[in-house]
Formats: structure tokens, sequence, C-alpha cells
């Protein structure tokens, strides 16, 4: 099992090696000659006006949190969707189908219970107007 | 005991275990395909570039090489002895740390997609993946959001205004289309049952391909696809027109190469990831040759060549759509992402899953039959949601919003146009007015 996971270890390794290499290699030429003005960010030519570091709109937050409530819902999902077979069938899998006695709706009566949970929460952020973005 | 050993080995039709062949093979794959990868990004470059000469009726690089073909040989090499800048109140170790960041995930997140049928060598069968993890696609899914950071932290570290909105937007938009992303996924769980890359192609191999299987699940993925990738209509990231370059305004030299890397890469792996989730991967359609058992190195071959002739279609989608469509506002872009993908998305996992029910409850086998059943229930839902529930609102052609008589004028201009650069519509004009004109001096 962790055998099959050297290759990736491997495969970063070498990408981080090779990152480094071009790097270096653009250090080595670099032709470095900074006056002040090539130091000012580049805002169109125009003088900037103060620090980037500012304050910025909430709904980059709101939809950071909606993320995540989201995307662990999708998270767990994944299971259910790998075992779904097995979920909907009363009796052990047969050469990966069910027989036609043994179909069952527990698999898919748990999704829905757990997505009419998720989809009360769903309508209320809609109606909160908290996917509104004006 | 030696001899059974050696025999053992040589079986070039038994996966090969010995540790030594594994390290060697994942090596050589390794070397293999990244060289591919990095000659076939760079390559990409000037593939964008002739192809959205062609779509705008230009000619494109011309001058370096035969065709251009050197003109990313050019690129790369005065991108290395260019100048670097960065602006003095930039925060300097996130700001170099950032386009390596971006470069990690989208040079790593291929590992797992499986590109041919197993190689039969001397010391045994050698699978085509370079890392065939049980966790399969989710270490893509993975990987793919890890590349957010070195967006976001290259907006913020600038110290730049449209660096910093452009890091803002870009991780607002890959976080919103990556939950549309891995809900489109599941109905692929659903039909085969595992998640890693290479049950998936072959439960496609045994009856119809997902596309058929899960057509609205690969449009989401495929919209998805677009916006994890910042291409256009998605790359509100980068909007020149607001943005001046968005997250990348303020780097140059190597460090804006990475960027440009990691956004080609993306794009090859996402390409990747449509064909083998919805199109098969690399299991040639129809003849059945290609995926039994005794496994040659022509079956090799010919499975590599269709693997890459899938990818590059999409590649081509990309571009195409690219040259093709407007960008999106941002507010539109949200409310698609999170107002329609998200709730389609969902409705149709359980669509699918009580269709699942019902073709096992009335005893049908996986397998073409299998396969055509969905295939009718996709046909129904397209109709229903594009004919009744859309109904020309989100998807639409993009005079569905002209005023009728305002494209009759339109398509009459367009008419006349195309009559006038015709030149056997020129032809007939032309002695009737010479005649004319010898006719008023006799």
């Amino acid at each position: 099992m962790v055998k099959a996971y050297i290759p990736v270890l491997l495969l970063m390794g070498f990408v981080v090696m090779n990152a480094v290499l071009m790097l270096g290699l653009s250090a080595l030429t670099l032709r470095s000659r900074p006056t002040p003005d090539k130091q000012i960010p580049y805002e169109s030519g125009i003088t900037p006006l103060g620090n980037a570091r500012e304050r910025f709109s909430v709904k980059f937050y709101m939809v950071a949190m909606l993320f995540i409530i989201f995307d662990i819902e999708t998270v767990f999902m994944i299971p259910w969707g790998a075992h779904y077979k097995q979920l909907s069938c009363s009796a052990p899998l047969v050469n990966g189908s069910c027989a036609t006695a043994n179909v069952s709706f527990f698999g898919l009566g748990e999704m829905l219970v757990f997505m009419a949970i998720l989809l009360v929460g769903y309508i209320y952020v809609w109606k909160k107007g908290a996917l509104q973005w004006d | 005991m030696s001899e059974l050993l050696l025999l053992q080995v040589a079986n070039p039709q038994v996966v090969a275990s010995s540790t030594g062949v594994f390290l060697i093979a994942t090596l050589v794959k390794m070397l293999v395909v990244f060289t591919l990868y990095m000659v076939g990004v760079a390559l990409l470059t000037l593939a964008e570039r002739k192809i959205s000469a062609w779509i705008q009726d230009r000619h494109g690089p011309n001058r370096v090489g035969p065709h251009g073909l050197l003109q990313p040989a050019a690129d790369g090499l005065k991108n290395i002895m260019k100048e670097e800048t960065y602006p003095d109140a930039a925060y300097k170790p996130l700001f170099i740390l950032a386009p390596a960041m971006a470069f990690l995930p989208a040079l790593t997140a291929w590992a797992v997609i499986p590109f041919a049928s197993p190689l039969p060598t001397r010391w045994g069968l050698i699978p085509m993946v370079v890392a065939d993890l049980p966790i399969g696609f989710l270490f893509i899914l993975a990987l793919t959001s890890l590349g957010v950071y070195g967006i976001v932290l290259a907006g913020w570290s600038s110290n730049n205004k449209y660096s910093l909105l452009g890091g803002l937007r870009s991780s607002a938009q890959m976080v919103s289309y990556e939950i549309a992303m891995g809900l489109s996924t599941i109905p692929v769980l659903l039909l085969a049952g595992n998640v890693t890359l290479s049950v998936i192609i072959d439960q496609q191999a045994h009856g119809l391909y997902n596309i058929l299987n899960l057509t609205i699940a690969f449009f989401i993925f495929m919209v998805a696809a677009f916006a994890e990738t910042n291409r256009l209509p998605f790359d509100l990231p980068e909007a020149e027109s607001e943005l001046i370059a968005g997250y990348h305004t303020e780097y140059s030299a190597m460090k804006f190469s990475f960027f440009f890397i990691a956004e080609y890469a993306n794009m090859v792996t996402a390409s990747a990831l449509m064909a083998t989730l919805f199109f098969g991967g690399w299991d040639i359609p129809i003849s059945g040759w290609e995926n039994a058992a005794p496994y040659t190195v022509l079956k090799t071959v010919a499975t590599a060549a269709m693997f890459a002739a899938k990818v590059m279609f999409f590649i081509f989608v990309f571009m195409w759509i690219r040259w093709t469509l407007p960008r999106f506002r941002y507010d539109q872009l949200m409310s698609l992402g999170w107002k329609f993908m998200l709730p389609l998305a969902l409705g149709y996992i359980v669509v699918i899953a009580s269709v699942m029910l019902g073709l096992d409850a009335s005893g049908i086998e996986y397998g073409p039959l299998y396969g055509l059943a969905l295939f009718g229930v996709n046909l129904a839902l397209v109709m229903i949601l594009f004919v009744m529930v859309d109904h020309g609102r989100i998807i639409s052609p993009a005079y569905g919003r002209l005023d009728p008589r305002e494209l009759e004028k339109l398509r009459a201009m367009r008419q006349r146009s195309t009559l006038a650069r015709r030149p056997d519509a020129r032809a007939p004009v032309g002695p009737p007015k010479a005649a004319r004109v010898t006719g008023g001096t006799p």
C-alpha cells in the first residue's frame, strides 16, 4: 500500500528540483539594475496611492465559508458514491452486481435524508442573499 | 528454486512484483512523461497562438524556425535572460515562493492518470501510469485545489491593488467551481464503484462511455474545469481590460513563466481528466481488442496514441472556446456556479442513483443496454433542462437577447458582405459597367 505512494514522492522531489534549477538558472543570468521607478507597483502608469493591504469586500469571506460547508458535503458523498452498489443491495454483491430480489432503497434513502438537510441550509443561504453578488 | 524465480520474473503477462523493477520502471515513466509534459506545454503556447491566428484569419508566429516551431524555445530563452523586477513593498519570501507553489501541484497532478494499456516486458507487466494510487482521482482533486495558494499568495505578496483583486477573484472562483466539479464526478463513482482511474476506464470499456451514460455530469465537469484553470470565458483573475494582468502583474522573467507553465499544465491535466472520466481514457472505441488479456507492445503504442488524440482534442476545445466566447461578468460567474451548477449537480446525483436502482431492480446487467437506458434518461433530462427549465435564460446563443428586427438587419449585412467578398459575384458586375462607359462616349 505504501509502495504505491513512492512514485508521487519521487515526482514531487523531481518537480521541486526542476523549479529550483530553473529559478537558479535565471538568477545566474540575472541582470539586476533596479531603479526607484521600476520598483513602484505597476498600476497603469499612475503613481499608486496608499498601500494595497486594505480592507476588501466581505463577499470573499462569505464564499470561503460557504465553500467549506459544501465541500465537506462533497467529501461525504464520495465514499457513498463509491459504495453505492453495495449499499443498495441487501446481500453481498456477486460479480459486482446485485440479484433483482435483493435490491434495496437503503443507500438512496440515506443520501436523500442527507441532501434534504443540506437543502434546507442551501435555501436559507440563498434567501438570506449570501449567494447574491452585486 | 532459482529457475522458478527466474521464470516468474520473466513472464511478461503478470504484473511485475519486484521492488527494483518497480522503482526503475517508475523512474523511466516519470522522466518520459515529465519531458513530454514540458515539451507539450511549450508547444501549447505556440499552438494557442497559431490556433488564435487561424480563428482570427491571420498568420500567427512564423519567423522563428519553420512555421514558427522554434518560437517556444526563443520565448523560454528570453524569459531566462530577462531582468527581474519586483515592487519595493512586496513581501519577498512569499513573492518568490508563490510561482513555485503554482508550479508544483500543476506538474504533479497528472501522476495518477493512466495513459496506455499495460506494457509487457521481460521483467513482467508494467502498468502505464506513474503512480497507481488507490485514492485515484481524489489525488487530482486535492492537488488542483492546492493550486489556488500560489495564485492567492502571488496576488497578496505583490502589494499591488490589481494583483490583490486578481488573487481574491481567483480564489473565490476556484473554490466555487470546485464544489460543482467534485459533485459532477460523483455519478462517475456511482457507476464505477471505485475512485481508481484504471477501474473507471475499465467500466467504460465494458459498457458505453460516460459521455453517453452521464452527459450532464460531463457538461458540469467541463464548465467547472474551464473555471478551475482560469481559462476564458472564466478568466476573471487576469481580465486584462480591468485588472492589467491580475495576480501576475508584478511578475517578470522566469517567475512569470512558472505561472504560464502552470496554467497550461493545468489545462492538459483537465483535458486528460475529461478524456479519462468521460471518454474512456486510453480505450479505443468499439474494437475491444486492446483491453483483452495478451498485452503487446503494439497495443500499448496504439492506446497511447488514442489517449493523446483524445487529450489533444480537449485542449483544442479549450482554445477554440477561448477565441469564441466573451468573458463573463463576475456576478454572472458566481451565480452560475452557486445557483445553477450546484443544484443541478445535486439533482443529477439523485436522478442517476434512482435510475441505477430502477435498472438493478429490473434485472438489467451492466453493459451496452444499461448504458443505452441511461443515455435515454440523459436525453430526456437535457431536453427538460435546456428547453423547459432554462428556457434560454442562462444557456442561450449569443443572439438570444437581441431584438428580432436588429437580428434580421445583422443577417442581411452579413449576407451582403459575403456576396461582395466572393470573386465570381463581382465578375458579372464589371462588363456592364464598362459597356456603359464606352456607350457614353461614342
